[in-house]
């Protein structure tokens, strides 16, 4: 019956797309607009007529740009599709193949013309000297994209894919085109760029010597001389996963099996390190134990010796990779440690185990998945880290950085920075298959109202006295990390002149008042407002893409679903250096011509931070019953209308851990934000490093401690605009 | 719903983005330090009313840049950084020539930049190199004061001498070719190891080992002088050194890029910055170089180059593409990989 009422008219969604095609062909500039689409000054600066501005249709009146005209021809054919019947199976057929030759006619064309005319040798030889060139693809062109790609999922749909489905085929297509635009695309172009030679040949022989060099496989360090870079990054990324996952799991059982009276700021200082920038943890620490260091400096004087550099390299690497990551292992081993089920503790209780046994065969076995997930998180995070090694680390080069000089330096070579985040991508790439094909599945869900409320018991005293005794010197190093931090950012001269000042504030974030309004004369605002535009642009459409994914995940079964999932959670196992390197080898030249805009910016946001929304997502959607979808679809709502009425307004907790975590994690990138910034966009991070690199540290540790309490205040904020939803069953015991 | 709040918020802030107003041009790849370049683009944007977009990298990283961007310029104009990446870019092909009315104002070795890449660029500032010392961790150290090159090489000072890694810093790559220059390729590559030995860290920016010895994490940096003058006069406590066997200098250069958008606006910062007035300005934001213009005014605890033992740095060859790649594929291979 319902279907029967759908087919009297024609899907408003196909109207739509059809219009937009149609709108981005005749009405939208065709390129990208030089200053900026959205202050709409093309409008009166010669709209329609002028080449810069005008849409593809103008274009081809005015002669230009013939290559656009067979677009023409699959617009023409999607109007003949409005008078058939969706149950037609012409219907399907033409949509699909309007939307795919459309779709590959734009491809085909942006990738063979650019800046020079043809991009290849081969077409000159063909067609001759174009004489004409074109630049990047502006929002006509996306339009016309959209419109294409969103008609082809429409046909596939009424062909019978996931029975007919506009929205989950629509949702499956744009989500696998974006991926792919973004990760894949960028990532292949960078690994290719690995066989190319100096003179602009590809060459496997050059990759093969770039690629078994001494420099990044030497094991020198065996004999006393230095070991390659893959090794360096190998051993502090193990280390540093161990020590985390460890810790992790101290601060886990403090906060759940002990009657420790101060959890909650307990949980706030394991969480600390999240909302700091990476390498501000490594700066206070060279406040602290470098060589000129307050501790270093008082220990040299106690023992009568000279202070050294020995926090440079490894040892300082270590111990803030492991400050900065010990957040990570505690929250996974948070949900670990809380969801080894109390029945089963207590039934080795009730057999006369003693608390000590009972941990150490019941518990910590139920717990081995969790610290392997934790130390597969802490290893590819200190892979990815960049921050710290390029503040502290001496002459331990490691992967990340290396891949930053060699693009950045005065080598520029392309083919080494790629061959770099190859081995990096195969490690972190490496340990995110393990953690997936060990670990994956048990990690995503959490004890879901199951009766288990039991009791965890304390911990054995055997463990709870190293336990504590490890967390108090550790909890203490943390506070004093921080309060290191915040002195910092009011000595004068760190070193030379102790006095406490807050000239390091004015310099940073003076304003003055005149007739004008508000002056914002300070040297940190413009980096200041570009990252919080920036990062609040990004956040929404972060959520938006990891929950809709996550909703296909949890809630649709199509062909290829492993792949796909695989395919969208890729990008967290990705360190972010090899993003950025990608990004401004990928899109500096037509068709997607995004460097030095703050477009990159948010686009690399969304595709580093979405793995976390698409787990969030998860994790809240495996909780909500599925009866909840059906009976929703039996009273004829569409999935759309469920998705949008149903799930999302018990996702509240999704949603903004979702939005959390994006934002902060795009305050405090550096990894692949550094490659990305520009003149007119410059974050904070960068500007930080700058200041660092310049010597004005008290400058940079004033603009870091502001950033963390902004960043408090906008989680606090975050909270408050999206609400809470009480969605738990169980009452929490103890916590 | 209240989601939906936020996602109406962030497209308006998408849309609603607002930048200064359309007036004309100019993009500034800068390679001197921040406050100098600061004071560069915004004295031109009050002198002229041009709006000017500035970014400030390390020479290398701006030569790394111009390469990049070859085929679709973004850039107009760059301004300081050490000679040899400037050269090279005219090599290359990434810069265009242009004979400015303000020649008649500079000294010689400003000119000479000119002759060496057929006009593709200029001198705007002098700075001599040399090296610097935190001189409280001197004295705790009980370490006798250096003031040759050769003194460099005592076994005494291991571990405490920085130098940039002459593959990405400008002035590690001016220290190389400076002892090549002085003491022969063969001695001066033993000289190269023997320093090697001593040294703790080579860093990627050619200031920060002089910027690392102010703050006590060092204690001897290589170093172009002013940037140790400048250390000095923020408070800290070092003291520089122009080693007596002769030290080599660097010509900061000027280009305009090739196939810049706003060639206009870039011709006119070019004869701007030649100008006595906007040299003069360089002192008062700590830059202690030698500035092009004959009367431009400097700080008296600027360098003086006519007292000190300069060498005749050969420009032209030592800032040739094939040169360089040979002289630091050379240390590459011969100096890094040895054990310190």
């Amino acid at each position: 019956m319902h279907n029967n009422l759908r087919e009297k008219k024609t899907h408003p969604v196909l109207i739509f797309w059809i219009i937009a095609g149609w709108v981005g062909y005749l009405l939208i500039p065709w390129y990208g607009v030089e200053d900026g689409f959205f202050r709409f000054e093309w409008l009166f600066d010669g709209y329609p007529f002028d080449p810069d501005y005008a849409p593809a249709a103008f274009l081809l009146a005015q002669g230009k740009k013939l290559w656009l005209a067979p677009l023409l021809l699959p617009l023409l054919a999607s109007l003949v599709v409005l008078r058939l019947r969706k149950s037609d199976p012409a219907y399907g057929i033409i949509l699909i193949l309007v939307g795919a030759i459309g779709f590959s006619i734009l491809i085909v064309q942006g990738f063979s013309i650019g800046i020079r005319g043809f991009n290849f040798a081969w077409l000159t030889t063909i067609f001759g000297d174009l004489g004409d060139r074109q630049f990047g693809m502006g929002y006509g062109a996306l339009l016309l994209a959209s419109s294409f790609l969103f008609l082809f999922t429409q046909g596939i749909a009424a062909r019978g894919a996931v029975n007919g489905d506009v929205f989950v085929v629509s949702a499956i297509g744009g989500i696998i085109l974006v991926v792919t635009v973004f990760v894949f695309f960028p990532i292949a172009k960078m690994l290719v760029a690995a066989f190319i030679t100096e003179d602009g040949m590809y060459s496997v022989s050059v990759f093969a010597a770039k690629f078994f060099d001494d420099r990044i496989w030497g094991l020198g360090c065996l004999r006393g001389m230095r070991c390659g870079v893959a090794w360096n990054s190998l051993f502090l990324a193990i280390v540093v996963g161990v020590v985390t996952t460890a810790l992790g799991l101290v601060f886990a059982l403090i906060v759940t099996r002990s009657g420790f009276r101060y959890k909650r700021a307990l949980r706030a200082l394991t969480v600390l390190p999240i909302i700091t920038p990476p390498f501000v943890i490594g700066l206070a620490l060279i406040l602290l134990l470098g060589r000129s260091g307050a501790v270093t400096v008082f220990f040299a004087d106690f023992f009568g010796v000279q202070p050294t550099r020995w926090f440079y390299g490894l040892p300082g690497l270590m111990i803030a990779q492991t400050l900065a990551f010990t957040p990570i292992a505690f929250l996974v081993m948070i949900g670990v440690v809380e969801g080894v089920s109390p029945s089963m503790e207590e039934a080795a209780q009730t057999l006369r185990a003693d608390k000590w046994e009972t941990f150490r065969t019941v518990s910590l076995p139920l717990m081995r998945p969790g610290l392997a997930n934790a130390f597969l998180l802490g290893f590819i995070e200190s892979m990815a880290d960049f921050g710290n090694p390029l503040v502290l680390g001496g002459n331990f080069n490691v992967l990340s950085t290396d891949i930053f000089f060699a693009i950045v330096g005065a080598q520029y070579d392309q083919g080494r920075a790629a061959v770099l985040a190859m081995v990096l991508l195969f490690f972190t790439l490496s340990a995110f298959y393990a953690q997936r094909v060990w670990l994956g599945k048990k990690s995503y869900t959490t004890v879901t109202g199951k009766g288990d409320a039991g009791m965890h018991p304390a911990m054995p005293k055997r463990l709870s006295l190293p336990v504590f005794v490890i967390a108090a010197i550790w909890g203490g190093f943390t506070v004093v990390v921080y309060l290191m931090i915040v002195f910092g950012s009011f000595v004068e001269l760190w070193g030379v002149d102790n006095s406490l000042t807050f000239t390091h504030y004015i310099t940073a974030f003076r304003v003055s008042y005149n007739e004008f309004g508000i002056q914002w004369i300070g040297s940190a605002w413009d980096s200041f407002w570009t990252t919080i535009y920036i990062a609040a642009v990004a956040a929404p459409l972060t959520a938006i893409v990891g929950l809709v994914t996550a909703y296909l995940l949890t809630r649709q079964t199509f062909a290829g679903k492993n792949a796909f999932e695989f395919g969208t959670m890729l990008s967290f196992a990705i360190p972010g250096t090899v993003i950025g390197v990608s990004y401004i080898l990928a899109f500096n030249v037509p068709p997607i011509e995004i460097t030095g805009t703050g477009i990159i910016l948010v686009v690399s946001f969304i595709f580093r931070n979405m793995p976390v929304g698409v787990r969030a997502g998860i994790a809240s959607m495996s909780q909500l019953d599925k009866s909840l979808d059906e009976s929703s679809l039996t009273l004829g709502a569409n999935s759309w209308q469920t998705f949008q009425k149903v799930i999302l307004p018990l996702l509240k907790p999704a949603i903004l851990a979702a939005l959390v975590y994006s934002f902060v994690r795009a305050m405090t990138a550096i990894s692949a934000v550094i490659f990305l910034v520009s003149a007119e966009y410059n974050m904070a991070t960068s500007y930080i490093i700058g200041r660092v690199e310049n010597n004005d540290y008290g400058l940079a540790i004033a603009y870091s401690t502001t950033l963390i309490f902004v960043m408090l205040a906008a989680v606090g904020l975050l909270q408050i605009i999206v609400g809470k939803t009480k969605i738990r069953r169980r009452i929490d015991i103890g916590s | 719903m209240k989601l939906d709040k936020v996602l109406a918020a962030s497209v308006l802030a998408l849309c609603a983005s607002i930048n200064a107003a359309n007036a004309a041009k100019l993009s500034l790849y800068c390679s001197a330090d921040d406050e100098f370049c600061q004071v560069m683009a915004r004295g031109f944007e009050a002198e002229t009313g041009i709006d000017v977009n500035m970014t400030r990298k390390s020479s290398g990283e701006t030569f790394a840049q111009l390469k990049a961007e070859a085929s679709n310029p973004k850039g107009d104009i760059w301004w300081g950084g050490t000679g040899d990446p400037h050269l090279q870019a005219a090599e290359d092909g990434l810069t265009m020539p242009y004979v400015s009315s303000m020649r008649g104002e500079l000294h010689p070795w400003a000119l000479g930049q000119a002759a060496a890449s057929n006009d593709k660029t200029i001198g705007i500032y002098l700075g001599v190199l040399g090296y610097g010392y935190n001189t409280e961790i001197m004295a705790s150290n009980n370490l006798p004061l250096p003031t040759c090159w050769n003194d460099l090489l005592d076994p005494i000072y291991k571990g405490h001498i920085q130098m940039a890694n002459p593959n990405s810093s400008g002035t590690a790559y001016t220290t190389l070719a400076t002892i090549v220059q002085i003491f022969g390729e063969e001695k001066g590559f033993d000289y190269m190891k023997g320093l090697h030995a001593n040294i703790n860290q080579y860093t990627k920016s050619g200031s920060a080992p002089i910027k690392a010895a102010a703050r006590g994490e060092n204690t001897i940096g290589v170093a172009f002088l002013h940037g140790v003058v400048k250390q000095a006069v923020s408070g800290f406590p070092v003291d520089g050194v122009a080693p007596c066997e002769g030290t080599g200098y660097e010509i900061g250069s000027m280009s305009i890029i090739d196939g810049a958008r706003n060639v206009d606006e870039a011709k006119m910062f070019y004869d701007w910055a030649l100008s006595a007035k906007a040299q003069s300005e360089a002192w008062k934001v700590k830059s202690f170089q030698v500035p092009s213009n004959v009367s431009a005014e400097s700080s008296p605890l600027a360098p003086d180059p006519a007292s000190i033992n300069l060498i005749d740095y050969d420009f032209k060859l030592y800032g040739s593409s094939a040169e360089r790649k040979r002289l630091l594929k050379k240390w590459d291979d011969e100096v890094s990989v040895l054990p310190q």
